[in-house]
């Protein structure tokens, strides 16, 4: 979950009132937000790096606050103050206008064939005669940041680059070069590059290093120029000093370019409709237009509103209420869902604006009419649903016989079913080539390689770190573990075991062989050849166990004298 | 300490000596004029204590002065200078034959000081002693005899030290019981039996033995048990309200999984996060899956990149080898996933309640609460018009029988349900709403391809088996409570696991 971060006086301020940190606490939890720390800038530098280098820093109190992965508008302060205020019925949700320049030609970005091997999508928008303010400006380049951070998937989907339209001229081409024909000075460096040498430039500095991996491999990178060749970005990776914007810059081209093209749209709606209040003519966008390599031209930014249409019936009966049409409309409506009742008196026309891309189906704008209820003034009730319950076969007889070991005096261990390699193998005096084991492609150590195709060495490795317990010890497990097998989909099956074992001075086999006598005679199995089960020695072992077919060795764990036996099943 | 026969005497002496005093008795004293070793009394104290209330007994500390093994030899024989007068003849004796006497060298310089003997250093045949008194009063012996007498408060203390710096006399502290009359005061005692044995039962002598009351205050002797494990224990009553609420256990013994039926079949993106190398674990073998149900894998397919069943579906381009990955499953939801789809292509749909509580692994940084594993618990109910309303009724009934009864509901974002709502408790002890689960709706864009009717809701819910357990046995590190390193003493001392009390 994304957690944003903003002055706490600001967002009263734009919020038109001032709350306790509960009541704020609480709006939050009603809107499916969450009020995750309080504290400040000087705060969290004391707790990082120490008290002496938060000396000086800003003690303005910041609300962190978590929001739900799915609501891009809710990124920054400007998007949570609209939110919260149309919720609150305190203004109406605003209308974002997509608008053609007053006197000139919209700007152009020309994509080129060479970005299909990269990075084939790209699109872009104006935004004329803004204002910014530090703080504007601040949460201006933090929202970019946050959408790289999620929608975007750390840049991999979406990069925006956003610039100075005054130092730039257009028509503007989005094109692919080997990196050794790109030459810029980026953002906040004092001389020219070519890409090669950002890329080396970039491998140690913290924050951009994360993103070279994405066209590091590449025979091409991305780059956008101008019309005099001046370099506004090298995408998803840095922009170029020259359109850099500043506190003073009235209009902004934002370009996005994408891997996925229905994300970049989605982001770069985000982008204009979070600032476009701060434009001379609020809420409006200027378009631009974008140039396929099929000579296609689109216009964007898109700032699509879509309508559906669903009716009170379908929200009061998934929901389990019962209000009017009318309510449920105006209960859309401070969800930001402009709503109105139809003609019929029972169906509802619902406006998803550019903002709630998360709104894909009736179900989402079901739940928020939900939301707007109140999830827990929703009367709760008890479905009829009647049904017989039956326990798995397999875990009625695990139960079972857990109660009986535990009566037979032995206790009940609990290992993981994840190991390394050497605990099912080496360990065990097994060659791994005939564990028929699992094999994880990824783990952070050696902890994690295999899945277990044995309960004995997780006992083992409990008898080794209980060791200053009294003796003797009697553990037993009953658990999966994991062995290939073709015939399943997945190609692998868990297979339930039962293993145990006794640890003393003295060996005591008769006591393992007991417990096993035990489990036969529970089990209705009786002693024999055939149908029943015995015991026979095998080869290679220091102790092995045969039982029914199934096979375990044994060895003594980790070079001690005491005598381990284990019996599994 | 069962009073033997041996000590009885002692017992008896003791008892008629309380009931004849007013206040009560010294130990000490009751030794010195009994003649017999302190030690004695006190094993009689103690006999007498074990019986119940006869006697009261406060212990006390007292300094008293003692005889040395060498002041006890003087008491008795004379102090050395005294007989060393004694051994000298008239016509004196050869101070090299005095001095082979044991007292002879201490004798010699105390007598010489107290002008009992003279030296004639001129005697023709050497150095020659003569006493110079005939009568002569001892008076270290006669100090030492009263003290000996448990008088040496007589002398003074200037006496005593003096005495303390020859070595004759030392003074020691001295542990002695205040014995008082106790409420159940009598001169008689009975001998305690501390067992029935069938003889007495056969001989019905058992009418007249008084028995030894049980020692309640001891612990009893530490059994030789088995036990089962806590985690384990909140795993059975989870289970178990399950089947009260008449919920059906689902086969989730199938840790590996492929990534469409954990991830794609729930219509979670394949760009999600959850689905990064980071937070699952991926199998290089067997590294992916194969038979899938082709049609629904295509409906799987056209639902997450253009849409259908009234979705704008993700619109983005959806891979079939990214669905084919095979994973440790993330969660139970897989088998959820399954299982709906199984009731799908059922002729005829029923009304269904699953549960599940099984492992779950997520390629997780690792903390205090936090493992590569951990168990998770799942319900699911699938019926014609269920609401949200129902969910948060069952939510209720499930955790009232957990003894959480306060609940409220949070909205929240989960891929695949919508509406999605965190369930919160009020814990008392924290004053505070506490996450306590999942849950949500199944997304149309998940039940609907698989062919389950229009109008079947699917509610659910989960959370985690380790965390109300931790809270339970009021654990703080879950490595204490799963895996090997679990300390075995907090599994054979784990009380019987009660949810709801």
């Amino acid at each position: 979950m994304p957690t944003v971060s903003v002055k706490r006086d600001l967002l009263f301020h734009a919020l038109g009132r001032t709350y306790t940190d509960e009541e704020f606490d609480e709006l939050c939890f009603e809107f499916g937000l969450e009020l995750d720390e309080i504290t400040s800038e000087k705060d969290i530098i004391s707790r990082e790096q120490g008290d002496t280098k938060a000396e000086g820093a800003s003690d303005v109190i910041l609300y962190k606050i978590d929001v739900p992965a799915n609501r891009y508008d809710l990124l920054c302060l400007e998007g949570l103050v609209r939110g919260l205020q149309v919720f609150k019925q305190k203004m109406e949700a605003p209308r974002y206008r997509r608008v053609s320049p007053a006197s000139s030609e919209p700007q152009r970005l020309v994509i080129t064939e060479e970005t299909t091997a990269v990075r084939p999508h790209a699109v872009a928008a104006v935004l004329r005669n803004i204002t910014f303010t530090q703080e504007r400006y601040d949460s201006f380049i933090e929202l970019q940041e946050k959408l790289h951070q999620n929608v975007c998937r750390k840049r991999t989907l979406v990069a925006i680059g956003t610039h100075d339209l005054d130092t730039i001229s257009g028509p503007f081409t989005y094109t692919a070069k080997p990196p050794g024909d790109i030459r810029f000075k980026p953002l906040n460096q004092a001389k020219e590059y070519t890409a090669q040498e950002l890329m080396s430039l970039y491998k140690t500095d913290s924050h951009l290093r994360h993103y070279l991996h994405i066209i590091e491999d590449e025979a091409v990178y991305p780059v956008i120029y101008d019309s005099n060749g001046i370099v506004l970005s090298m995408p998803p990776i840095i922009n170029g000093d020259h359109s850099k914007i500043s506190l003073n810059t009235k209009n902004v081209f934002i370009e996005c370019t994408a891997t996925d093209l229905t994300k970049a749209k989605i982001v770069l709606d985000m982008m204009v409709t979070m600032f476009c209040e701060y434009c001379e003519e609020p809420f409006t966008v200027e378009e631009a237009e974008v140039v396929y390599p099929d000579g296609r031209t689109c216009q964007y930014p898109e700032l699509a509103y879509r309508k559906e249409t669903l009716s009170a019936d379908f929200i009061n009966r998934k929901v389990g209420i019962s209000e009017s049409t009318e309510h449920i409309a105006q209960l859309l409506t401070k969800m930001c869902l402009r709503s109105e009742v139809m003609s019929d008196g029972e169906q509802i026309e619902v406006e998803i604006p550019p903002t709630r891309s998360d709104v894909i189906h009736a179900c989402d704008i079901m739940e928020d009419a939900a939301m707007a209820y109140g999830f827990n003034n929703i009367p709760r009730t008890t479905p009829r649903t009647y049904t017989i319950a039956n326990q798995l076969p397999l875990n009625k007889l695990s139960e079972l016989l857990r109660q009986d070991l535990a009566a037979a005096g032995f206790t009940e261990a609990l290992t993981f079913a994840l190991c390394s390699q050497e605990d099912i193998a080496d360990k065990l005096l097994k060659n791994i080539s005939e564990t028929r084991a699992c094999r994880i492609s990824n783990p952070k150590t050696a902890e994690f390689q295999v899945a277990r195709t044995t309960l004995l060495s997780g006992l083992l490795k409990t008898v080794a770190a209980n060791r200053k317990m009294p003796l003797p010890l009697r553990l037993f497990e009953i658990s999966d573990v994991v062995l290939k097998d073709e015939s399943k989909d997945v190609g692998a099956r868990n297979n339930r075991r039962l293993c145990a074992v006794y640890y003393n001075k003295s060996p005591g086999f008769e006591v393992i062989h007991g417990l096993m006598d035990r489990v036969m005679q529970l089990l209705e199995i009786k002693p024999g050849q055939g149908n029943g089960y015995h015991i026979q020695a095998a080869d290679g072992c220091v102790s092995p166990v045969t039982i029914c077919g199934e096979m375990d060795g044994l060895k003594d764990h980790r070079g001690m004298k005491r005598e381990c036996r284990g019996v599994e099943d | 300490c069962i009073p033997v026969l041996s000590t009885y005497p002692i017992l008896k002496t003791l008892l008629q000596r309380v009931e004849k005093v007013d206040g009560g008795l010294d130990s000490q004293d009751v030794a010195t004029s009994l003649g017999v070793d302190h030690q004695a009394i006190v094993g009689a104290v103690k006999s007498l204590q074990a019986l119940g209330d006869v006697i009261s007994a406060e212990q006390r500390s007292s300094k008293h002065w003692e005889l040395t093994g060498e002041g006890c030899e003087i008491a008795e024989q004379g102090s050395h200078e005294a007989r060393v007068v004694s051994s000298i003849p008239e016509e004196g004796m050869p101070q090299s034959q005095l001095m082979k006497l044991a007292f002879g060298k201490v004798g010699f310089s105390k007598a010489m000081s107290n002008k009992w003997i003279r030296l004639d250093k001129g005697h023709e045949g050497g150095p020659r002693i003569f006493k110079t008194v005939e009568r002569l009063e001892d008076l270290v012996r006669d100090k030492l005899l009263l003290v000996q007498k448990g008088q040496a408060s007589q002398l003074e203390e200037k006496e005593k030290n003096e005495l303390k710096k020859r070595k004759l006399l030392s003074e020691v502290t001295v542990k002695s019981y205040w014995i008082t009359k106790g409420s159940c005061f009598s001169t008689t005692i009975t001998k305690q039996e501390t067992e029935l044995t069938p003889e007495m039962i056969a001989s019905g002598s058992w009418k007249e033995k008084k028995f030894k009351p049980y020692n309640f205050e001891a612990m009893g002797v530490a059994l030789d048990c088995g036990h089962l494990h806590p985690l384990m224990k909140v795993r059975t009553q989870f289970r178990q309200i399950f089947l009260e609420m008449g919920f059906t256990e689902m086969p989730t013994n199938n840790f590996i999984e492929s990534s469409f039926w954990n991830f794609d079949s729930l219509f979670q993106p394949q760009q999600h996060p959850a689905r990064d190398q980071h937070d699952t674990f991926f199998l290089s073998d067997p590294a992916q899956a194969h038979e899938f149900p082709q049609d629904y894998l295509e409906r799987v397919r056209k639902v997450h990149s253009e849409g259908g069943f009234g979705s704008q579906g993700y619109k983005y381009d959806w891979k079939i080898e990214e669905a084919q990955k095979n994973i440790l499953r993330t969660h139970t939801t897989a088998v959820s996933a399954r299982m709906l789809y199984k009731l799908a292509q059922q002729e005829k749909f029923t009304p269904v309640k699953y549960f599940s509580i099984d492992r779950v692994f997520r390629n997780e940084t690792l903390d205090a609460t936090h493992l590569a594993e951990f168990h998770q618990i799942e319900g699911v109910v699938a019926d014609f018009g269920l609401t949200l309303g129902d969910l948060m009724g069952i939510l209720h009934q499930f955790f009232n029988k957990l003894g959480i009864t306060k609940l409220r509901f949070k909205p929240a974002y989960n891929p695949y349900t919508e509406p999605s709502m965190e369930v919160f408790s009020y814990h008392e002890g924290l004053k505070k709403w506490v996450e306590v689960g999942n849950s949500g709706m199944f997304r149309p864009e998940m039940l609907l391809p698989m062919g389950l009717p229009e109008g079947v809701t699917v509610i659910a819910w989960g959370l985690s088996l380790e965390r109300p357990t931790m809270i339970k046995y009021g654990i703080n590190n879950i490595r204490e409570l799963v895996g090997h390193k679990v300390n075995l003493q907090m599994v054979y001392d784990s009380p019987v696991c009660r949810l709801d009390s």
